[in-house]
């Protein structure tokens, strides 16, 4: 059982944590300038961080307790080459998911 | 896109970020169902997912607190699971820092996953766009997913069993973010950058607090800013 003077404790702290992160460049910084080395890093957040949230996921899939997976494998390939050939958001994500459940009926 | 009015700016965004949906849903709807059963009132689930409006973050908190891990460790672990979002914001700050301080606080609330990685995007490849169409465009992602991680653990906390583990709901996350993660691989600087983030996670991932994900985000941000660097002083650019 959770404490309930722990649980606010941590819902309000990691509330205001998080709200602090989330505000702090857009909010102290706002419209003043940056520095070019540093706006030239910035300009590859996103392929830098979301490729290392998802990389785990694919190789130890929680689900299966941490073991690599045809199933998750495959639809993780099938997305990637989709995209590629698409350029279409969307239908990556449909065609993937369609491979997940294919391949979780044919090999799970 | 400057002929764009600001509202058909708004609703490419809501359409853009409504598959997003298949993922937030089920995500929020399996939060509201975990901490209820960890003992959580349905008003306390709903404060929970309001106050941090970060997915992982929530569960990490939640399993560690059950596990009865000090509560300075649960707060670090958590916190450190939200780090991403620091770079969120930073990364977002030449296209929107212009705004006025109100619309920015307000939007540093919604920086979640999904906006960010669809304004971005967008941002990057229209960099004509008005401050006003940012802001739509930004909001549109946000109406589009966070009303429905507010309602869908409020449905999940009621729901309070488990969702089927064969609609394998676990993998709706690689699979939406790979789909968005390829149309940004525009240049070799970008693929590189990607290419050492999925090396160093994968390596780091033994890490504590998720500070593997970290790890690997500074240095594959190295990479492409490094590689940037050397190709524009070999065309003679002045970048």
């Amino acid at each position: 059982m959770i404490d309930k003077g722990t649980l606010w404790l941590v819902i309000i702290g990691l509330g205001v944590g998080s709200y602090t992160m989330r505000f702090l460049f857009l909010g102290f910084i706002g419209n003043r300038e940056m520095p070019e080395w540093f706006l030239r890093h910035l300009r590859y957040t996103a392929v830098a961080v979301l490729p290392g949230l998802v990389a785990p996921l694919v190789v130890w899939p929680e689900a299966t307790g941490g073991n690599l997976d045809a199933p998750r494998l495959i639809a993780a390939v099938v997305t990637i080459i989709a995209s590629l050939v698409t350029r279409n958001i969307v239908l990556s994500i449909i065609l993937g998911a369609l491979s997940l459940y294919g391949g979780l009926y044919l090999l799970g | 896109m400057p002929t764009e009015t600001t509202k058909s700016i708004f609703f490419r965004g809501v359409r853009d970020a409504a598959p997003f949906l298949l993922v937030v849903g089920p995500f929020a709807l399996l939060f509201g169902v975990v901490a209820t059963e960890a003992g959580l009132s349905v008003f306390e689930t709903l404060s929970f997912s309001v106050a941090v409006i970060a997915g992982a973050a929530q569960f990490t908190a939640l399993a560690l607190m059950e596990d009865q891990v000090p509560t300075i460790i649960v707060l670090i672990s958590a916190l450190a699971v939200n780090l991403r979002m620091a770079m969120y914001s930073a990364s977002l700050t030449p296209y929107l820092g212009g705004a006025t301080l109100g619309q920015r606080a307000v939007a540093a609330y919604f920086l979640v996953d999904q906006s960010y990685a669809l304004s971005i995007l967008k941002f990057e490849t229209n960099p004509d766009m008005t401050m006003p169409q940012r802001l739509a465009y930004f909001s549109g992602t946000v109406a589009a997913v966070c009303p429905f991680w507010y309602v869908f653990t409020f449905a999940g906390s009621l729901i309070g069993e488990s969702i089927p583990e064969s609609l394998a709901l676990d993998f709706a996350v690689p699979i939406t973010f790979l789909a968005l993660i390829t149309p940004m691989l525009r240049s070799r600087a970008h693929v590189a950058a990607a290419f050492v983030s999925i090396v160093m996670a994968l390596l780091f991932v033994w890490l504590p607090f998720n500070l593997g994900l970290l790890v690997a985000g500074i240095t594959a941000m190295m990479t492409g800013a490094e590689i940037e660097r050397r190709t524009t002083l070999r065309s003679g650019g002045n970048a």
